[in-house]
């Protein structure tokens, strides 16, 4: 039987049934992408103001909530207003060029964009004040801001990473008066991780993984 | 509009497939392609966090203001709860006389229209954009010219106005101008009433119901609890009096179906004409005096007794409410009754209504007022307004230079004999205001944007005299302007816009010196939505004398041989055209039609049989002297009065937005006038014509079909018990739960089908509208639906309000593959979004049929919708299945609140949209593992019972059952 195709014809062939695959790999790359946030874990992000959480918490020891007023009360951690960074910055470092947004977003009165670092898909409902009075400590979810010059997310907040806690939260949380600490905690005993758990009385871990307790 | 491009991109792809094997590869490959490259990443998103914090604000967390919304003038209180400063969900107002917690359809869309990108948003000269200070230049000079005459020429047209500084501030413009006048203009309201009510009283009166107070309620073609100002207050009442001892009854002579017709004790279909012989009868029988004993040729009818006997041994107690179909003499008769009764100032309360107080007299009694009396603006002297009908005379004579028309739309809602638009087309200077850049606008030199309820400072009084401020809760979005504005400069007075102009109002009534003492009553009168401290209206005293002096108008004829007689209805959704443009009100199934996004002449079974026509025939419908004619569809409601065609109003519209325009028929072509009212029912003649037009209905079966989704247990019976037997043995896992279980219970003995409901959780829950084509295609999105049944052809109706029952053998769950649709601990039947990928297995497989596919993308993306949406509920897209979650989110929110202050969720703690909305308080929601929660408490009832209990999905909702007074109705009504 003679051939049907010459050599170089059956390369050709090869090659064309090789278009759909290669089409399909781009499909799913593409749609990694699309789905992946702009943020990737360990990128720094700029930021109108080169502001520097090193310097603020580890450097000058200013507790969380002072910036981020309404973290143990709303949904929101809240970003500070302008008027907040004014209450030390109106005397500190007036004239220093980095701050001049600051100061024209008072005089303008419009805020500055901060570009987000933290950023949850649509369909997630999380609720720093519950988190923060069940003794999920700032630095478990944010990392140790207190040694980061820029803000630098630390891993993707997935699902699996939400879930890791939310199944076993006894070992990952701590007594309320440390939430906002960054390194220095109490060694627990496991009896003592228990009492705490008890004494916080968080929900069992049925509720605590039940599809509505994140999704709306 | 996306949603109606969407379905034809359907369409063509069929086309495509067929073209054959290389075409489809090739759309696969493009598609393929388009799939990688033509997305794109999440966008980065910005954190703008305030310049200056405000106090006691955290942003994610609602912020509630009290404040009023108008609905034909008279104030509602609400609460708007705005977001980071974006108004996004209107309830009801607890501490507001006609609120009382709940709020209407209508006021809940009030947040939809306010967002609304098609608002007027330019100042316009004829067709052209202008300024407003070009404006105010060709305004001050015409004024000039008026000023010259006294203000001749000048006319000012408005709604119904309660505002107390508006009315003072007409009382300035027609001290400025001796000559001008004032006239009223209310397409939703009834003439005939306000007639009547002037002649009785010398003045304009309302009668305010009591309801909470009667034990009979006699409703002559009455929409009591229909879209009003009073309608939240009247089910309120009523429902409150039929849980009381003994039981209120509810009578109902209907013309077509209504809200009082679903729950009344005995209900008859009677054409208007019959009513008004009915009145007739009832008032010779109970003795009233001057009542005109009608020829009693028939048999007497049962129920005509029973009504009689029931009004009798209520003297006191009961109430007569005329409708609008009714004539003048009607409306006298029914006034006459009630004062023979004893119920005037028991359970009818006549409310005079504010006018303006001439600037002479105001100055004179300002003294005597703060004194003493201290009603604002209540003078016993005051200039009453015209109507509508003078003022057509008098443009028509060329009377009128100027015509000043305030948030009104005559050219489309006044009676089509009256031909405003040819009247107003001699005027040489006409400005009209509105939200809207209406027909009226069209037909007028100048057209200002007004500012919405929500965008501007106001005041208004409630029907019944209680004043309220209105304060804006967002910055005017389009740059409308208030009414305020507009008054100022008819009266040439310079105040600092509406804020400090009502202000300097309160200021002067409260006549507070102190400026500390003053602030502290404005922010207590804002902060409670009512301003405590001010005497509602004087209640006014009927000479009985006055009463029978009243010579009886001649009665109206009677339809000839061949005619009909034609009623002119509020539609429930849209009333009388003004919220035309709002989709949820267009979308939202009216209560016995199930029509939505049109309107339909409706046909009693039997008038249509003699007619031969079916649902959607185009009929020919003409006045008598065939001078107005317009073609409209039919629709056969059962349960209709014979003879009679009932025209809902408010469609037809030809200047309003893409969601009004060219909608349905425009109704108002064929009313007519007598003696100066607008007619709401007159004869006209009706001819097939042979066409048919497709109509979006969202229920088409509304027949029992043996099973009993509703169900009735008898008042007087002693063995009303309808809950099921004991436990089925089932397949499904055994569910146990150690916390909360929430449940619900819908009473149907409460339930008047109002459809607040389900506007509420559209609110609530970002519930997309989907247009009529996706509704015709059976692909409605209301998780709340609010389901017709009628017993038998005409018999009794029982509205269902049905969402997802949260069944505890859930269908729905075994049959997700992905486990989109899973059980929780606390009971809840979730669907999570994020899992689902749209297989409709679920759907398919639920028996209630309450679960609602994204078949498009039909969430709007435009930046309003996004801006109104609620942030604690997913935005859903395309392909994504959907359905009542009980709220999840406020479950979550009291939740989250109990958890931090170490405590479990009250009784009551979370109430669901639904439910907080409810007027009649039919819904309950909470926990049933607590058995002295309230939801426990309606589940114990004997008449607790579950839908399609037969087939063991246990369901969460449950029902009570409808109580039936068999002693109320004799075996002739339809009752």
């Amino acid at each position: 039987m003679p051939q049907l195709l010459e050599r170089s014809e059956v390369l050709l062939v090869k090659l064309i049934l090789l278009v759909p695959v290669g089409l399909l790999v781009l499909t799913v790359a593409g749609m990694f992408w699309r789905t992946t946030s702009p943020v990737e874990p360990g990128v720094a992000v700029s930021q109108p103001i080169s502001f520097s959480h090193k310097h603020h918490v580890g450097d000058d020891g200013i507790d969380c909530r002072y910036c981020h007023t309404t973290v143990e009360t709303s949904a929101s951690a809240g970003m500070p207003a302008t008027g907040i960074c004014l209450s030390c910055h109106s005397q500190l470092f007036r004239d220093a060029p980095a701050l001049a947004p600051l100061h024209e977003s008072m005089q303008s009165g419009k805020p500055i964009a901060w570009n987000r670092v933290y950023d949850l898909p649509d369909f997630v409902f999380f609720n720093h004040s519950i988190h923060v009075n069940k003794g999920v400590a700032c630095v478990s979810c944010h990392g140790r801001v207190d040694q980061m010059p820029v803000l630098v997310r630390r891993q993707a907040p997935d699902m699996q990473w939400c879930l890791d806690c939310h199944r076993d939260p006894s070992g990952r949380i701590v007594p309320l008066d440390h939430i906002t600490a960054m390194g220095s905690f109490p060694a627990l005993s496991d009896a003592q991780a228990e009492r705490l758990v008890q004494s916080l009385r968080l929900e069992d871990s049925r509720r605590l993984t039940d599809c509505s307790t994140c999704h709306r | 509009m996306r949603r109606v491009v969407a379905p034809a991109i359907n369409t063509t792809m069929p086309a495509g497939v067929d073209g054959g094997r290389r075409r489809m590869l090739k759309l696969m490959a493009a598609s393929a392609a388009l799939a990688g490259s033509g997305c794109s990443q999440p966008p980065a998103e910005k954190i703008r966090p305030y310049v200056n914090m405000p106090e006691g604000m955290a942003p994610g967390d609602p912020v509630f203001y009290a404040t009023t919304l108008l609905h034909e003038g008279h104030g509602v209180g609400v609460l708007v709860e705005t977001e980071s400063g974006r108004p996004v969900k209107i309830e009801g107002n607890p501490i507001h006389p006609a609120s009382l917690g709940a709020a209407d359809a209508q006021s809940q869309a009030a947040i939809l229209t306010l967002w609304d990108p098609e608002r007027s948003r330019i100042v316009m000269h004829g067709a052209q954009p202008s300024t407003w200070s070009a404006l105010l230049d060709s305004l001050s000079t015409q004024l000039r010219e008026e000023a010259g005459t006294q203000g001749k020429g000048l006319r000012l047209l408005s709604g119904p106005v309660s505002s107390p500084t508006l009315l003072a501030q007409i009382g300035e413009v027609l001290a400025r101008f001796p000559g001008a006048s004032w006239h009223v203009h209310d397409p939703a309201g009834c003439d005939a009433a306000a007639q009547v009510a002037r002649r009785l009283f010398g003045r304009p009166v309302r009668p305010v119901y009591r309801l909470d107070r009667a034990r009979t309620v006699l409703s002559v073609d009455a929409d009591l609890f229909g879209p009003s100002a009073d309608g939240v207050r009247n089910a309120h009442d009523f429902m409150q009096a039929r849980r009381g001892e003994p039981r209120a009854r509810m009578l109902a002579l209907e013309s077509t179906p209504g809200l009082c017709g679903a729950i009344a004790d005995l209900r008859v279909a009677l054409s208007p004409a019959d009513m008004e012989a009915a009145l007739d009868a009832v008032a010779s029988r109970l003795g009233v005096p001057a009542a005109v004993s009608p020829q009693e040729t028939e048999a007497r009818p049962a129920w005509l007794d029973s009504v009689c006997a029931q009004l009798r041994s209520t003297p006191g107690a009961c109430v007569v409410a005329p409708g609008h179909s009714l004539s003048p003499r009607a409306h006298l008769m029914a006034w006459r009754i009630n004062a023979h009764l004893g119920n005037l100032g028991q359970t009818i309360i006549p409310t005079a209504q504010q006018l303006p107080t001439e600037p002479r007299l105001a100055l004179q009694s300002a003294g005597a007022e703060a004194a003493g009396t201290g009603a604002a603006g209540i003078g016993t002297s005051g200039v009453s307004p015209g109507t509508l009908n003078e003022l057509v005379d008098a443009m028509r004579d060329g009377a009128v230079r100027t015509l000043i028309m305030l948030d009104v739309n005559p050219v489309y809602d006044s009676p089509g004999a009256l031909d405003f638009a040819g009247a107003l087309s001699k005027i040489p200077f006409s400005v009209h205001m509105g939200l809207y850049r209406d027909e009226t606008a069209h037909a007028c030199d100048w057209h200002i944007p007004m500012a919405h309820e929500l965008e501007a400072w106001s005041d208004a009084r409630s029907i019944d005299g209680t004043a309220s401020l209105i304060q804006p809760v967002i910055a005017p979005l389009y740059g409308g302007r208030s009414p305020h504005e507009v008054m100022d400069m008819l009266a040439d007075t310079r105040t600092a816009g509406a804020h400090e102009r009502v202000r300097a109002f309160w200021r002067n009534l409260w006549d507070m010196e102190d400026a500390h003492d003053f602030e502290q009553r404005w922010d207590e009168a804002l902060r409670r939505g009512v301003i405590d401290g001010e005497p509602a209206g004087p209640a006014l005293n009927l000479d009985a004398r006055a009463l029978a002096a009243q010579v009886p108008e001649e009665i109206e004829p009677a339809p000839e041989e061949g005619e009909l007689l034609a009623v002119f209805v509020n539609d429930s959704g849209i009333v009388a055209g003004r919220h035309a443009n709002n989709a949820w009100l267009q979308e939202l199934p009216r209560p016995y039609t199930k029509i939505t996004w049109d309107n339909a002449a409706l046909l009693s079974p039997g008038t249509a049989r003699r007619h031969a026509l079916r649902n959607g025939d185009v009929v020919s419908l003409s006045s008598t002297d065939a001078s107005a004619k317009l073609l409209a569809p039919i629709w056969i409601v059962p349960g209709q009065a014979d003879g009679v065609v009932i025209l809902p109003l408010g469609f037809g519209r030809r200047h309003a937005g893409a969601k009004a325009q060219g909608r349905g028929f425009d109704a108002y072509v064929l009313q007519d006038t007598r003696n100066g009212a607008a007619r709401r029912c007159l004869p006209l003649c009706l001819q097939p014509a042979d066409q048919r037009h497709a109509l979006a209905v969202t229920q088409h079966e509304m027949g029992l079909a043996g099973r009993e989704p509703v169900r009735i247990v008898s008042l007087q019976s002693s063995n009303a018990d309808v809950r099921g037997s004991a436990a089925q043995p089932s397949l499904y896992p055994p569910r146990e739960y150690d916390s909360h279980a929430w449940g619900m219970t819908v009473d149907l003995d409460a339930c008047i089908g109002c459809n607040a409901c389900a506007i509420a959780c559209q609110a609530e829950n970002n519930i997309p509208v989907v247009g009529p084509e996706e509704i015709a295609r059976g692909r409605t999105m209301h998780w709340m639906r609010i389901d017709l049944y009628h017993e038998g052809d005409g018999g009794r109706t029982q509205f269902q309000p049905m969402a997802c029952q949260h069944c505890e053998n859930a269908p729905c769950e075994v049959v997700c593959p992905v486990g989109a649709t899973m059980h929780d601990s606390e009971g809840l039947n979730v669907q999570v979004y994020n899992r689902c990928v749209g297989t409709r297995f679920c759907s398919n497989n639920c028996p209630y049929k309450v679960r609602h596919f994204n078949f498009f993308d039909y969430a709007d993306h435009d930046p309003s919708a996004a801006a109104h949406a609620n942030p604690d509920v997913t935005v859903r897209q395309r392909g994504v299945m959907e359905k009542c979650t009980y709220c999840v989110q406020r479950i979550s929110h009291a939740r989250i609140e109990a958890q931090k202050q170490g405590r479990t969720i009250r009784d009551g703690e979370v109430v669901t949209a639904c439910e907080a909305t409810c007027p009649t308080q039919a819904i309950v929601f909470g926990d049933t593992a607590d058995p002295h929660s309230r939801v426990s408490r309606s589940k114990a009832s004997p008449r607790n019972y579950t839908v399609l209990a037969e087939l063991n999905t246990r369901p969460r909702t449950s029902y009570l059952a409808r109580i039936v007074d068999r002693e109320a109705a004799p075996e002739d009504g339809d009752g």
